[in-house]
């Protein structure tokens, strides 16, 4: 088997293998924490470090795990580093932790970890593998982003509000005044009419590009 | 030994590693976060403290002096914390812990701080499930709903008008959303039935006690 380049798996990452988009895992977090485009931030660089370690951790096991206790092992990692990154988040962003609560612990079960341990970090050197759970992620991050982004804006009229108080970064917040909202966009109903959108548009790109008609 | 069990226990003995490592990393990451969640927690609390609290009415660390109570009937959980506010050595002031249990969408968490002459300081909602854009006004963020309550106490509003207008009571539903704001307006109303029921006992707890009241309020005033 020869190793992907890393132009390759960045670009397997954020596009033509996208999580999110393409491959549809995650969609539990990427549908609920999208509300705003703080929590989805938020969330989105949490798991973008979460992939990142856990990809890292598993190649740099992979030799010592024997195929038949591979799964558990993997499992006891992800759960150790996820674990880690909500202490971390507890200690230095509790408004942050307040507000993500339960999704946090829940990166554990996000298919694209397990996914990606298995399909990508188990097979290849650490360095490979940090690179393809960062793009992993990233493409998890910019998915989510959009849909946070999107939904705020048409259900608040607002952008990254709460970025102040929740992640220390007030310049980020962006307020239309006397929009009157849309509610049904951050409701759940809003979030898949948004990821749906989104997947059309992505299709749409495809489609074009490679030059297929119907 | 065959070669079967030899397998099998390599096997074990790798998953026992894998164990290990993952618990001298959590162990690891728990000393070093250890103090600052303490802190963060602890800070969170005073804050959430402070806006229902004016910071006027108490010179104690209400917090340190806390006490458990386990009253469903009356505050909504099976153990609700009060915190007391003393000013100068007096009792000034509790700041209750209750959960509206008959929210649209499940509990919701309110903390309530009750005057020693048993008026409203100040009500804020700290986690529910409402709906957004109809049952979320009870945020103060989103609505100056909540701050209705302050200066309020039994008998202002007579008994029979502590409920939503649409019940002929004094306090305004929104539109489209009357459960949410009927259920906030009981549960306050029951956490000052209990305060002037219960608050004595209350105050004059040891700091840590854990209080029971199996009594339930009375329904003076049913249609």
């Amino acid at each position: 088997m020869t190793a992907p380049t890393p132009r390759a798996i960045l670009e397997y990452g954020l596009s033509s293998g996208n999580v999110g988009l393409v491959q549809l895992l995650g969609l539990c977090p990427l549908l609920a924490v999208s509300n705003n485009a703080v929590n989805a931030l938020g969330l989105g660089l949490a798991t973008v470090l979460a992939l990142t370690a856990t990809n890292t951790a598993v190649a740099g096991i992979r030799r010592l795990t024997r195929r038949d206790v591979r799964i558990p092992a993997f499992i006891l990692v992800i759960a150790a580093v996820v674990t880690s990154i909500e202490l971390a988040m507890r200690a230095w962003l509790p408004a942050l932790h307040a507000v993500l609560g339960l999704f946090i612990p829940l990166i554990v079960t996000n298919c694209a970890l397990m996914g990606r341990a298995e399909a990508f970090a188990s097979r290849h050197d650490p360095a490979r593998a940090a690179l393809d759970g960062f793009a992993t992620g990233l493409g998890f991050l910019w998915v989510l982003l959009a849909l946070g982004a999107v939904r705020e804006l048409v259900g608040e009229g607002s952008l990254f509000a709460g970025a102040g108080h929740l992640l220390g970064l007030p310049g980020l917040e962006l307020a239309a005044a006397g929009y009157p909202g849309f509610v049904p966009a951050v409701l759940p109903i809003g979030a898949f009419l948004a990821l749906a959108g989104l997947v059309a548009l992505r299709q749409g790109w495809r489609l074009r590009r490679t030059g297929a008609t119907s | 030994m065959n070669e079967g069990l030899r397998e099998s226990l390599r096997a074990g003995a790798q998953l026992a590693l894998a164990g290990l490592a993952a618990a001298a990393l959590l162990a690891g990451t728990w000393a070093l976060t250890r103090e600052r969640i303490a802190d963060a927690e602890q800070r969170a609390k005073l804050q959430a403290l402070e806006i229902v609290l004016p910071a006027n009415r108490y010179d104690n660390d209400p917090i340190a002096d806390a006490v458990q109570v386990r009253a469903p009937a009356w505050l909504g959980s099976e153990s609700a914390t009060v915190s007391r506010a003393r000013l100068a050595g007096q009792p000034s002031a509790l700041v209750l812990d209750v959960v509206a249990p008959d929210g649209y969408a499940g509990p919701i968490r309110l903390l309530v701080a009750v005057a020693a002459d048993g008026s409203v300081l100040g009500v804020r909602v700290t986690a529910h499930q409402e709906t957004p854009g109809l049952g979320d006004d009870i945020e103060a963020g989103r609505s100056d709903w909540i701050t209705r309550f302050t200066g309020r106490a039994l008998g202002d509003p007579p008994a029979p008008r502590w409920r939503v207008q649409r019940d002929g009571g004094d306090f305004p539903q929104f539109a489209g959303a009357t459960l949410t704001p009927r259920a906030v307006v009981a549960a306050v109303r029951r956490t000052l039935q209990f305060v002037a029921r219960h608050g004595e006992a209350v105050r004059a707890a040891e700091p840590g006690a854990t209080l029971s009241f199996d009594d339930a309020p009375v329904a003076d005033d049913a249609p």
